[in-house]
């Protein structure tokens, strides 16, 4: 039961992270309709910077994540200026494809300047000690990761109920052109979309950083964002968060029970797409996902 | 867009839908494919396989070309689909001793039928939401690859047996090459003849607006999966063909990297044009070439920065994909398109 238990709390921890990640894919994809397949290097890019800042640097850590936070600012800004913005009324294929050849550049510059070793936050971001959760010892940075996590989604649900900005986000999403004639900057919106997903993928990069160690695998993390949006609906920011939840407790629980009933290793890889392919199959829309409807 | 000739009058619909409209393209296409028989005689034995690769890799583009070129349809699992059909074509041939001119389109057709399973979502999707299925299908058949140890070898990857015929054995370079450029000349045709023909125009009317499409009567599900069948089969008979030229195949070669070069070759090439998928077949297929050479001798030239240069090589294919995404948008078959307008009325272009 505790081997259950520990798996489903793992994967809370992990589905937390995707549900941050996803949240950005889903900013961007909901107020710009871009696909943006460059996520996991965003959260990779964020990731060596701050590791850059608290061990090349030794600056101190809350000091790091705010220097990381302007960072990943700034690169949302140049990218979304001098590469997406003159794709704006390209197709989808083009789009997609214009975010694969940015997830590349962005990988290349992390090897080139960083290397392909794994790297490790020293000192690390949260104490190692583990705590006692109802019977089961959980080491601090699951239960950081989670609760900042947590903070963050809420604070973003509040963000787009209520301030102006938020609105804004919400009414360019809805329609670019009445967003325009009733005075949205939509250019800045788009800007401003880009900037909040590159943020939260940063502080998404630090925290998986500081659990499974940096390297350049953390750009297919982004990748395995897909089946946490499409669960929880591709332009959906609660869905972003309840799709990132589940699929990290299935992939974990998936993976747990086929390795000790199967002997099958590496289900972890896989387990999402598989669940994302079922999803599309019977829930296309996802939980809270927009429908299409067309009817001749 | 294009200029017909003084005197070229269509006078039947037959004349209309011809491939090769006048007698000077008849004669270009049949010289330039004498000297695609002809060329290895005199070229070196790298050249050859160079342009082995290139014939394999512009099958594989009109696989995806049809599916996400003509039927609107992106696939990202072509390098998947490519897999499957090199793993299927080993396991013929080694296990049930097929002959590889019947394993390959045995191939082709297992290909295609993994293909029509991943493509049922598309019976409710559309766009990008396929794009997404076909990732979860690049996935997962990576996983199949890496795990099914029995027909893929696990991670070790497995030998695929050189193909004969009769007492001859297709295991030198040339010979390699003659086999492949066949198939490839064959894809062509087939794929330009496919385009004129019924399921083609569906296809595009399934690309262009599919609600149109469903009105004059083109079932969507029937053509969006037929689409993904077709393409499936293109990249099986590449992966055989990429199993024959390199005799070992393994998993690791069938990876989202190799998905992504395919989707990257069609829109650089030209999306929904079978030149484009062969302009693009050989830019992707040089320009790593190219990047290893130049590379190498920038890190002669200054070698402190050697490493650094070195990992820049995936960034700059990153860089001209963008490049040719903001510039141009249609690829490298308008361009061809722009310069043969502006050479045949040359110097008087008004």
């Amino acid at each position: 039961m505790e081997f259950y238990l520990q798996l489903v709390i793992s994967g809370l921890v992990l589905g937390s992270i995707y549900a941050l990640v996803a949240l950005g894919f889903a900013i961007i994809f909901k107020s710009t309709s871009v696909v943006n397949f460059a996520q996991g290097e965003l959260m990779m890019f964020g990731a060596y910077f701050c590791f850059s800042m608290v061990v090349q640097y030794k600056v101190p850590w809350i000091w790091a994540f705010l220097i990381t936070i302007l960072f990943s600012i700034a690169l949302a800004l140049v990218v979304e200026r001098l590469i997406l913005r003159p794709m704006i009324g390209e197709p989808v294929i083009s789009i997609i494809m214009v975010t694969i050849g940015l997830s590349s550049v962005l990988r290349s510059i992390v090897t080139a300047i960083w290397g392909t070793q794994i790297q490790v936050y020293d000192p690390p971001l949260f104490p190692e000690a583990t705590v006692n959760l109802v019977g089961v010892p959980t080491s601090q940075v699951y239960l950081w990761s989670f609760g900042l996590s947590a903070v963050l989604l809420a604070l973003f649900a509040v963000f787009f109920k209520y301030s102006k900005a938020g609105v804004a986000m919400r009414a360019t999403a809805f329609s670019n052109q009445v967003a325009l004639s009733m005075g949205i900057p939509v250019k800045n919106i788009f800007a401003l979309a880009w900037c909040i997903a590159s943020v939260v993928s940063a502080i998404g990069g630090i925290l998986i950083g500081s659990i499974n160690g940096i390297n350049v695998q953390l750009g297919h993390f982004g990748l395995k964002v897909f089946p946490a949006v499409i669960l929880g609906g591709l332009d959906s920011i609660p869905g972003a968060a309840i799709g990132g939840l589940i699929v990290g407790v299935l992939e974990n629980l998936s993976d747990g029970v086929l390795k000790t009933t199967f002997g099958l290793s590496g289900i972890k890889e896989v387990a999402p797409y598989v669940f994302l392919v079922i999803i599309l199959m019977i829930k296309p829309y996802g939980l809270f996902g927009k429908k299409e409807i067309e009817r001749i | 867009m294009s200029v017909a000739h003084c005197g070229d009058f269509r006078q039947t619909y037959k004349d209309d839908m011809l491939v090769l409209r006048t007698r000077f393209i008849r004669i270009a296409v049949g010289a330039f494919v004498l000297l695609l028989y002809v060329s290895p005689l005199f070229l070196s034995n790298y050249v050859t396989s160079t342009m082995t690769t290139i014939a394999i890799a512009v099958i594989g583009a009109l696989g995806i070309n049809v599916v996400t070129g003509f039927t609107g349809q992106i696939s990202l699992g072509q390098g998947a689909f490519m897999g499957v059909g090199a793993f299927a074509c080993s396991y013929f041939m080694r296990v049930v001793h097929m002959p590889f001119w019947l394993a390959m389109p045995m191939a082709g057709l297992t290909s295609a039928a993994v293909g029509m399973i991943f493509g049922l979502p598309s019976a409710r999707l559309k766009g990008l939401y396929l794009a997404i299925a076909t990732l979860a299908a690049q996935f997962i058949l990576q996983y199949v690859f890496m795990h099914l140890d029995a027909v893929t070898g696990g991670s070790n990857g497995i030998p695929s047996p050189p193909p004969e015929f009769g007492a001859f054995t297709f295991d030198g370079d040339r010979s390699k090459y003659y086999l492949t450029i066949t198939v490839a000349i064959a894809a062509v045709i087939f794929t330009t003849n496919l385009l004129r023909s019924r399921s083609g125009r569906a296809f595009i009317a399934v690309r262009d607006h599919h609600l149109s499409a469903e009105i004059m009567g083109v079932n969507l599900f029937k053509y969006r999966l037929l689409s993904f069948a077709v393409s499936a089969f293109y990249a099986g008979i590449a992966g055989s063909l990429w199993g024959m030229y390199t005799g070992y195949i393994s998993a690791e070669h069938f990876t989202i990297t190799e998905s992504i070069n395919y989707l990257a070759m069609i829109i650089i090439g030209g999306l929904g044009s079978v030149l484009g998928s062969i302009f693009g077949a050989i830019f992707m297929t040089l320009l790593p070439q190219v990047l290893t050479v130049g590379t190498g001798a920038l890190a002669d030239i200054f070698p402190k920065i050697g490493f650094l240069i070195m990992s820049f090589k995936d960034g700059v294919f990153g860089i001209i994909v963008i490049l040719f995404l903001i510039f141009e948008p249609d690829g490298l078959a308008h361009r061809w398109r722009m310069i043969k307008t502006y050479w045949k009325l040359y110097p008087f272009s008004y």
